[in-house]
């Protein structure tokens, strides 16, 4: 094939000047040789079949991420249950089908006026430590929420007020149905209190937190 | 220290096919002269049943060379296991071989831990109670795999200390340190979701306590998170996940990392230890360089260039 190049040049220049393809093995004209092209056309293939079998695996596993829950509201008793001054320890079931291992623990009682609250709404707590996720227990005497794993201490609001937690306790929505107070999704809180998206525990809330720790499309938006 | 005197087996306790063969010209043969049993004529004409027993004996043999033929495996395998290793090799080289026989019981334990085990969130825990209550030497299987883990971390930490403090990671066994760094990943991924599988209180909380550390890292964190536990809450996906992770992904990227691992330890081969000192050939040196940089005496060459 560099021959037949070499003769349609060679047609209009003197034949000691005759110049050779470069580089060899291309047709006039040509900008890659056959070879290359094949190689580049099977290699393209090669990655397209691999990827036809790697993408839909990859975006099956990451998916939950992208994937938000049914909204579970949960009666948890009528509204003459709870008080103002006091928490009442709530059991209900956050995650379906897992039985026991899907239920969690809120504190509950009525909205306060001490603490800018609605007096006819109604505080739920949750039981999850901001710092790495054990489970806090409401301490009536002392009237502080403390964390048996590492010595997070919360005051009666849920603000932190000593050990290593991040940001205050989470805290689930509430309504009251029918005379009945209801429990609905998780939302996390900043230090002054104000409902973000649900965050893990150990992730930090409000300012510049709020891009370096970013909301999950799994959670649901706050109240 | 001394030598030990060895231990001279008498010749009598030693059935004749294990004993030593004479040397050569040892029994009364004068030198020079060929041993006796070369000079008579053609041996005693064999029965039928020695052929057979010959036969026998040798069809390990014929059968290893059938395979040889026909794979080629022989040369690779001479050439690994009797490869040869520095002088002052010890103990401490027996560490990496030590980290592989523990992956191997992890491997054949879980197998056998698998087949009693429902990676379900509802019935994890009950399986596992069975297999320590009720299946025979199930609490022994058990056990093995579960302390198996923890002495797996601690040999891949010793082997990595002993790597590091040889200066074994050195040119040209770079790479080979980056993939034993990718082995103790994995290992750490394999403890991490091995702790989940039996669902009990400790389990539940470590994991949801080790997520949540996964999870404080910057930007990336909370999706990696929620990619662990296959959505905002630990669930029964989470569980499945972390087996599937266990049992599927991470032993066979470990035993492929392996493989790659072992063939860079003999090809590369291994270090000696640092304490003990090059060879010198045993040539003089010329008069010029033993003079250069050796104070006083040119009587030891070894110091001369440190000082």
């Amino acid at each position: 094939m560099a021959d037949d190049a070499n003769k349609v040049n060679g047609a209009n220049e003197p034949p000691q000047q005759r110049v050779k393809p470069d580089p060899p093995g291309y047709f006039e004209g040509e900008s890659m040789t056959r070879r290359h092209a094949f190689t580049i056309a099977a290699q393209g293939l090669g990655g397209l079949a691999g990827a036809a079998i790697i993408l839909p695996a990859v975006g099956f596993a990451v998916a939950p991420i992208f994937h938000r829950g049914k909204e579970r509201w949960e009666v948890v008793g009528p509204t003459g249950d709870f008080v103002e001054d006091t928490y009442r320890q709530i059991v209900f079931t956050e995650t379906e089908g897992i039985g026991d291992a899907g239920k969690t623990t809120a504190y509950v009682r009525k909205g306060s006026k001490l603490y800018d609250e609605d007096p006819n709404s109604f505080v739920a707590v949750s039981n999850r430590c901001a710092h790495l996720g054990c489970p806090v227990r409401f301490v009536e005497a002392a009237g502080n929420f403390i964390c048996p794993c590492h010595g997070g201490v919360y005051d009666f609001e849920g603000k932190r007020i000593g050990g290593p937690p991040v940001r205050p306790l989470d805290q689930f929505q509430t309504r009251v149905k029918n005379g009945q107070v209801e429990i609905g999704p998780r939302y996390s809180v900043t230090n002054q209190m104000d409902p973000v998206r649900a965050r893990d525990p150990g992730e930090f809330t409000g300012g510049i937190w709020e891009y370096l720790y970013p909301p999950r499309p799994s959670t649901f938006p706050p109240p | 220290m001394p030598k030990l005197p060895t231990l001279k087996i008498p010749d009598a306790v030693v059935p004749p096919p294990l004993r030593k063969p004479p040397k050569p010209g040892s029994q009364g043969v004068p030198k020079g002269d060929a041993p006796s049993d070369l000079k008579t004529g053609a041996p005693p004409a064999k029965t039928h049943g020695d052929r057979v027993l010959d036969q026998a004996k040798e069809a390990p043999a014929d059968v290893l060379a059938w395979v040889d033929t026909r794979m080629g495996g022989s040369g690779f395998l001479t050439g690994m296991l009797y490869r040869k290793v520095p002088k002052g090799t010890n103990w401490f080289y027996t560490l990496g071989s030590a980290t592989l026989f523990a992956f191997i019981v992890q491997a054949v334990t879980g197998v056998f831990l698998a087949m009693f085990y429902t990676p379900s969130a509802t019935q994890a825990y009950a399986s596992i109670s069975h297999i320590n209550n009720e299946v025979p030497l199930g609490a022994l299987v058990h056990g093995m795999h579960k302390w198996g883990a923890s002495v797996m971390v601690i040999l891949i930490f010793l082997h990595m200390g002993r790597t590091f403090f040889f200066g074994a990671y050195k040119y040209p066994r770079e790479l080979n340190w980056v993939i034993g760094v990718v082995l103790l990943i994995l290992t750490m991924t394999m403890a991490f979701t091995g702790y989940l599988l039996p669902f009990d209180q400790r389990s539940f909380w470590a994991s949801i306590v080790g997520i949540n550390i996964n999870g404080t890292g910057p930007v990336v964190g909370p999706y990696l998170s929620d990619f662990l536990r296959a959505g905002p809450e630990l669930g029964a996906t989470t569980l499945a996940r972390f087996y599937a992770i266990h049992m599927l992904l991470v032993p066979g990227a470990i035993i492929a990392l392996i493989g790659a691992h072992m063939y860079l330890v003999v090809k590369l081969g291994t270090t000696a230890p640092p304490w003990t000192k090059a060879e010198r050939p045993k040539v003089a040196a010329p008069v010029a360089q033993l003079d250069a940089g050796v104070e006083g005496n040119g009587a030891s060459p070894n110091g001369g260039s440190r000082a």
